[in-house]
């Protein structure tokens, strides 16, 4: 028997017993189906995250803060003067770094340019004597680019203090839409070192669009920054104002992986721990991973269900068609072309489940995706279930081997029959 | 005599071991020359469908040889007696064994499926087949929407496709009416005697038997007497 004529005949007998077939194709479909959403929950919310990192494009900038002293195993740790909270659950420190640490961490080679970030807590922000709000300020860093609704991403150069200020902010300060707040000059306020407020005015050049990544805050330009800065330190021990969570190092991305890899690993000799954007993301990426990866094991959970399903099938039509198979035996057909004939059969049982549960899956995700779009409408960019064709492939393909391997013990069972009593069977 | 096609010499077969063993056939020699027609007797239990088995290489036998065309089929292996089976003997049951929801030509062109022919020559094969069993206006028809004598004819011609050396046939007109069993036995004999087919028929009827060149009986697993009938 040819193999085009063993597909075909196992094809036809899959579908001879309508309603057992059906039956257990659903059983696969809904495994496959799950499988089929979960991956692409993992790769729509995967590939948003490469999406911003990629629009942001600050692949060449590492946050570089220093190693704490490793805190003992039992007991509590030992107190340390320069320790101070960073950014992090509750209770995470780091040690600060110093104008000597910057030193040493620009002299390291890789290093292009080092920059202490300087943290600035302001207590409002202000419009033509409109209401004062909270703001708080993100780090800008150098090439990162904001998604903007109108305007201009700030002047890192200039020496006027400018403002990409968060869309969210235009109506409670009363700035009208995107495009009249550009321009327009706003109040900061802060308290220094004495613990007297005082304010500044910064330009508003731009407006950002919600994103995912830090956009919280609004962005100021370098001469803000040193502004508010030397304010927030006016009047502060001299030695609290050169102490910085943490710095900004710049280095050749171009140079690849390896060379950042051997970068981190100086930082890391000298006593400091630099982190790319992408290890960052990298985090919530896992985390995602992980989360997809038990959502699949539910998932492939059913699949072993269906398969299960797939082996009573067939069992059954190998029951029924004894006789079938008997004469066809006594006709010449060898044990292993009737092995190949009912292990096909269960292998279509799985093409056709898979492929109707991953075009339900896609089907699904559209739908989902366009109602997330209005609840995760902060989130523009987003589609929360993308499929893309290697992983659809692999949930097809993943589900016709484990019917396969459902097939094995009917289709031996059928290949190891005598033609004489399978003929006799009644 | 020419060299007979088919010849079994002190053919013996056990089934199981020890003191339930039963043996089926207990030292049995026989010849079947190129285009006789043979009928094999017996009362059930007797052996013959044992015989049958064992002649159409259905099965090994416990001890004894038989010989095919001059070869000892003994030393075929698996895949050589699947080719002698498929391309040299057709096979005609009591049942049927028609794929009820299958056309009648798909059920015909079974043995060219399992020999591999391609589609085009199966169909031109099949239709000629059943063309000589005048069947060839209900190719397409579904097996089960036929009569029980149109399906043994559909039987006949599905052992025919392959222009087979020899038919074995048990009982072929067991489920059949007087009449229609009558049609298919003249089927039968006139393809043994224009086509020189050899025929193998087990059977209980005697009339069917003495239509047959040749009847042997077989009792308690070895061959009772001859009944040589003029041709």
């Amino acid at each position: 028997m040819k193999a085009v004529d063993i597909v075909g005949t196992a094809f036809r007998n899959a579908f001879r017993s309508r309603l057992r077939t059906s039956l257990t194709v659903l059983a696969v479909f809904i495994g496959a189906f799950t499988l089929s959403l979960t991956n692409g929950l993992g790769t729509g919310v995967n590939r948003y995250l490469d999406d911003t990192v990629a629009s942001v494009g600050v692949d060449d900038v590492m946050t570089v803060t220093k190693v704490s002293e490793s805190r003992p195993a039992e007991g509590p740790a030992e107190y340390d003067p320069d320790q101070i909270a960073v950014d992090g659950p509750p209770g995470t420190t780091a040690t600060a770094l110093t104008d000597d640490d910057i030193d040493t961490i620009a002299g390291i080679d890789g290093v292009r340019g080092v920059e202490p970030v300087k943290d600035i807590t302001t207590d409002y922000v202000r419009y033509d004597d409109g209401g004062r709000y909270q703001i708080s300020l993100s780090s800008f860093v150098p090439g990162m680019k904001v998604e903007l609704a109108s305007g201009a991403q700030v002047d890192l150069d200039a020496t006027d203090r400018q403002l990409v200020l968060p869309e969210s902010y235009l109506e409670p300060l009363e700035l009208g839409t995107a495009a009249d707040a550009v321009g327009q000059t706003v109040v900061l306020a802060l308290t220094d070192g004495t613990g007297t407020q005082v304010t500044t005015e910064a330009t508003v050049v731009g407006v950002a669009e919600p994103g995912v990544i830090s956009m919280a805050g609004a962005v100021p330009n370098d001469a803000l920054t040193q502004t508010l800065y030397d304010l927030q330190t006016t009047g502060a021990p001299e030695q609290e104002a050169t102490r910085y969570a943490r710095a900004s190092v710049s280095f050749d991305a171009a140079a690849g992986d390896e060379a950042t890899q051997a970068l981190q690993d100086r930082l890391d000799e000298a006593g400091y721990t630099g982190s790319t954007l992408e290890d960052q993301l990298g985090t919530i990426t896992a985390v995602i991973d992980a989360v997809v990866l038990v959502l699949n094991g539910f998932a492939v959970i059913a699949l072993i269900a269906a398969g299960i399903g797939i082996v009573n099938t067939l069992f059954m039509a190998v029951q029924e068609r004894t006789r079938e198979v008997g004469l066809m035996k006594a006709m010449g057909l060898s044990s292993g072309r009737v092995f190949s004939l009912f292990s096909i059969e269960a292998v279509v049982i799985g093409l056709v489940g898979s492929a109707l549960g991953v075009l339900a899956a896609i089907g699904v995700g559209q739908i989902v995706g366009g109602v997330a779009g209005d609840f995760l409408a902060d989130l523009p960019g987003l589609t929360l279930i993308a499929f893309d064709p290697v992983s659809i492939a692999a949930v097809v393909l993943g589900v016709m081997g484990i019917a396969l391997l459902a097939g094995t013990l009917p289709a031996l069972r059928a290949a190891r029959q005598d033609p004489i009593s399978s003929l006799r069977h009644e | 005599m020419a060299s007979p096609l088919l010849s079994v010499s002190n053919l013996r077969k056990t089934y199981g071991s020890g003191p339930s063993a039963f043996e089926a056939l207990k030292g049995l020699d026989l010849d079947i020359a190129a285009g006789e027609s043979i009928a094999i007797i017996g009362k059930s239990g007797s052996g013959k469908s044992t015989l049958m088995h064992l002649l159409a290489l259905l099965d090994r036998p416990t001890s004894g040889t038989i010989t095919l065309d001059g070869t000892d089929t003994s030393r075929l292996s698996a895949k050589q007696l699947n080719e002698t089976r498929n391309s040299t003997f057709g096979f005609v049951f009591q049942q049927f064994f028609l794929n009820a929801r299958a056309s009648v030509l798909d059920n015909v062109t079974l043995p060219l499926r399992i020999a591999g022919v391609p589609r085009r020559e199966r169909t031109a094969r099949g239709l000629a087949a059943l063309s000589q069993l005048e069947l060839d206006d209900k190719f397409a028809n579904k097996a089960n929407d036929l009569s029980g004598g149109q399906k043994q004819r559909v039987v006949i011609a599905r052992a025919l496709i392959n222009q087979p050396r020899v038919i074995f046939a048990d009982e072929p007109t067991g489920n059949l009416d007087t009449a229609t069993g009558a049609v298919v036995e003249d089927i039968l004999f006139d393809l043994n005697r224009r086509r020189g087919i050899n025929l193998v028929l087990v059977t209980h009827d005697e009339d069917l038997a003495s239509r047959c060149d040749r009847s042997i009986y077989i009792r308690d697993g070895l061959l009772a007497a001859h009944a040589a009938v003029a041709a």
